[in-house]
C-alpha cells in the first residue's frame, strides 16, 4: 500500500475543491447467475469523503458496495464485468488476491456482527490477523476510542462483544473494522437495525472516521444521507427490459442532489414520491 | 409507568363498551375437565418414564455403595474363592481405551465435521459421508468389536488396549462428527462475513471464528460420545479381553469396568457379585460426571 501508484484526479464540477478519488468504480455488468442486477455505472470515490449510495430497494446499492471489497466473490454465482480501480490497480485483476483488497477496505454490515469473544478480542482480531507486532492494548483502545465507545466499555474489555447492546455492537463493528487503519471503509445501511441515539452516535461518529477514512455507505434513509454524505450516487431499478436491473441514475453533491437534482427520476426520488 | 396505566384504562374501558361476561372459574365444564385429564396423564406418564432411571440409581447405591471403598477402587480383582479384592485396574483400563478412543475420533471427526459443514457441504462425498454417520449411530457395537478384531487383533496377534480404544474410536465417530456439524452450522452465516470482511482466507475464517465459536456445541458431542463409549463392552470383548493385572503395556489384553461386571455378576460367589455392584456404581459416576461436564461446558455460551 505504500506503492501509491498514480491517483487518478476527477474533475468535479459540483465543488470547488477537486480530491484525489481513491477508488473509481466501473460496473460495466453484474450478474448473479443469468440475472443481470446492475449496468453501467461509474462511481468514483474521493480521499477522505463520505459517499452516500441511496434508492430504492433492489436496486443494487448492496451489490455495487459489496463489490467494492471484493465480498460478492463468496457468492458463487456472482459475477463482475468491469473495472474497480483502487489507488490505480484493478482489484479484478487476475493477479489481485480479495483476501488482500479485504484487509484494505473494511466492511461494516447491516446487523451489527461482533464475533463470539471478549470485546477486546474481538477488536484485536484484524491485528492478531495480520499478525501486528506493537502494543495491542494501545491499539485496542485507540480503535475503540475512534469508534466512540471506549468509555462506555473500558471497565469491561473482558466481557463478550455479544453482551453489549445493538448501538454498542456496530459501534465495537466499527472498532474491530478500524483497528488495523484501512484504508477505506464500506458500510451497508449501519444504522437500520439500530434506534435513533445509537444511529445519531454512528453518524457523528461517521463524520469523525471521515479525517481518516474514505466511507463508502448505502442507506435506505434520506436524511441520514443528507446529513452525513458529501456526495451521493442515487441507484434505480430498470424495468423496462422485462427485467429488474439497477444502475446509477445520478451522482453529485449531496445538497444538488437534494435541492436541484438533474434527472426527473431523482426528483420523485427525493421528494418521496416513490420508494 | 404512565404507558402501562393508560393501556390498563383503555382495556377497563373496552371491557365496559361490551356486554359485561361472566369471568369466573367453571370447574366442572367438559373443557376443564378434559384438559385436567390429560395434564394428569402426563404427569403421571413422566412420573414413570423416570422410575427406571431413578431405580436403577438406587440400586447401585443401595447394592455397590456399601462395597466401595479404597480397597476396591485399588486393588486387583480377587479369584474365586478370595476375599477382598477390587477393580483398581479395570477403571484405569476403561480411562486409557476411552482415551485412545478419543485421541482417535475427536480429530478425525473434528476435521470431517468442518469438511461437512463448511467447505463442501453439498458434495457427494458429504452427503455420502453424513449418511453414513447418521447410519453408524445406530450401528450393533458388536459389530464395531468384530471388525477391529478382524482387522487389528488378527494382524497384531494379541488383544489390546489399542484394539480396544480403536473399537470404542469407531463407535464415538459418528457421534462426534454429526455434534461438530450441527455446532459449526450454527456459527451465525454473519459472523463468517465479518471474518471474511476482516480479509481472512477460509481457512482463517474455520480456524479463528468457526470452530471457538461451535466449540461448546463440539465438546457437548464429544462429551457425550465419551460417556457412551465408557460404558461400551460388546466391543471389548473381541479386542482388549480381560486381564487381572495393572495395565503395562498397550499391546497387551487390558482390563475394563464393563467385562468386569460382564464376568463379575454371572459368578456363584457373593464378593464378586458384591465387586461387580460396585464397579457399576463407579461406572455409572463417571458416565454421570461426564455428562454434566458436557452440559456445563455446552451452556457456557460465550
Ligand atoms: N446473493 C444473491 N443471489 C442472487 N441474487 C441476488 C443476491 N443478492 C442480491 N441479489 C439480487 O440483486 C438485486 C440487487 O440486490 P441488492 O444489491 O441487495 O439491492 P439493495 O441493497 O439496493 O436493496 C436484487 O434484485 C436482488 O434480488
Ligand atoms: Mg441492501
Amino acid at each position: 500500500m505504500n506503492a501509491i501508484a498514480e491517483t487518478v484526479m476527477l474533475d468535479s464540477a459540483s465543488t470547488s475543491v477537486t480530491n484525489a478519488v481513491v477508488m473509481d468504480c466501473r460496473i460495466e455488468k453484474i450478474f448473479y447467475g443469468d440475472f443481470l442486477a446492475v449496468r453501467d455505472s461509474r462511481v468514483p470515490i474521493k480521499k477522505n469523503k463520505i459517499i452516500g449510495f441511496i434508492g430504492p430497494s433492489g436496486c443494487g446499492k448492496s451489490t455495487v458496495l459489496r463489490s467494492l471489497n471484493r465480498m460478492n466473490d463468496l457468492i458463487p454465482i456472482f459475477r463482475f464485468e468491469g473495472k474497480v480501480t483502487y489507488h490505480g490497480q484493478d482489484i479484478y485483476d487476475r493477479k489481485v488476491d480479495p483476501v488482500v483488497v479485504r484487509r484494505y477496505i473494511g466492511m461494516v454490515f447491516q446487523q451489527p456482527n461482533p464475533f463470539s469473544m471478549s470485546i477486546f478480542d474481538n477488536v484485536a482480531f484484524g491485528l492478531r490477523l495480520n499478525r501486528f507486532k506493537g502494543d495491542l492494548s494501545e491499539r485496542v483502545e485507540q480503535a475503540l476510542r475512534g469508534a466512540a465507545l471506549w468509555n462506555e466499555v473500558k471497565d469491561k474489555l473482558k466481557n463478550s462483544g455479544l453482551s453489549l447492546s445493538g448501538g454498542q455492537q456496530q459501534r465495537l463493528c466499527i472498532a474491530r473494522a478500524i483497528a488495523t487503519e484501512p484504508d477505506m471503509l464500506l458500510m451497508d445501511e449501519p444504522c437500520s437495525a439500530l434506534d435513533p441515539i445509537a444511529t445519531r452516535k454512528v453518524e457523528e461518529l461517521m463524520l469523525e472516521l471521515k479525517e481518516k477514512y474514505t466511507i463508502a455507505i448505502v442507506t435506505h434513509n434520506m436524511q441520514q444521507a443528507m446529513r452525513v454524505a458529501d456526495t451521493t450516487a442515487f441507484f434505480a431499478v430498470d424495468i423496462s427490459q422485462g427485467s429488474r436491473t439497477g444502475y446509477l441514475v445520478e451522482m453529485g453533491a449531496t445538497r444538488q442532489i437534494f435541492e436541484q437534482p438533474q434527472q426527473q427520476l431523482t426528483r420523485e426520488y427525493v421528494r418521496g414520491e416513490f420508494s | 409507568m404512565n404507558d402501562s396505566h393508560l393501556s390498563a384504562e383503555s382495556i377497563l374501558q373496552a371491557v365496559a363498551g361490551d356486554a359485561p361476561r361472566n369471568l369466573q372459574r367453571a370447574p366442572l365444564e367438559i373443557r376443564t375437565l378434559k384438559s385436567g385429564a390429560l395434564t394428569a396423564l402426563t404427569w403421571v406418564m413422566a412420573v414413570l418414564a423416570s422410575i427406571p432411571l431413578f431405580s436403577v440409581i438406587y440400586m447401585l447405591l443401595v447394592e455397590g455403595g456399601s462395597r466401595l471403598d479404597w480397597e476396591a477402587l485399588t486393588a486387583l480383582p480377587p479369584s474365586a474363592f478370595e476375599a477382598g479384592g477390587g477393580f483398581g485396574n479395570a477403571i484405569i483400563g476403561t480411562l486409557v481405551m476411552v482415551g485412545i478412543a478419543t485421541l482417535i475420533s475427536v480429530p478425525i471427526g473434528i476435521l470431517a465435521s468442518v469438511y461437512l459443514a463448511i467447505l463442501d457441504p453439498n458434495s457427494k462425498l458429504a452427503q455420502t459421508a453424513r449418511f453414513l454417520a447418521k447410519v453408524l449411530t445406530g450401528f450393533p457395537s458388536i459389530l464395531a468389536g468384530v471388525f477391529v478384531y478382524a482387522t487389528m487383533v488378527v494382524t497384531m496377534k494379541s488383544y489390546s488396549a489399542l484394539a480396544g480404544g480403536m473399537a470404542l474410536a469407531v463407535l464415538m465417530l459418528p457421534t462426534v462428527i454429526l455434534a461438530a456439524e450441527q455446532a459449526m452450522m450454527m456459527v451465525p452465516k454473519k459472523m463468517k462475513d465479518a471474518a471474511f470482511g476482516m480479509g481472512c482466507t477460509r481457512t482463517q475464517v474455520i480456524w479463528n471464528v468457526v470452530l471457538p465459536t461451535g466449540m461448546p456445541g463440539i465438546l457437548t458431542g464429544v462429551m457425550l460420545a465419551v460417556a457412551g463409549a465408557a460404558g461400551e463392552s460388546a466391543p471389548l470383548l473381541f479386542t482388549a479381553l480381560f486381564s487381572n493385572y495393572y495395565l503395562s503395556s498397550l499391546t497387551e489384553p487390558t482390563a475394563s469396568l464393563s467385562i468386569l461386571i460382564f464376568n463379575f455378576s454371572g459368578m456363584p460367589y457373593d464378593n464378586q457379585i458384591e465387586l461387580a455392584w460396585a464397579a457399576s456404581l463407579v461406572l455409572v459416576l463417571i458416565v454421570l460426571v461426564l455428562n454434566v461436564v458436557a452440559r456445563f461446558v455446552g451452556r457456557q455460551k460465550f
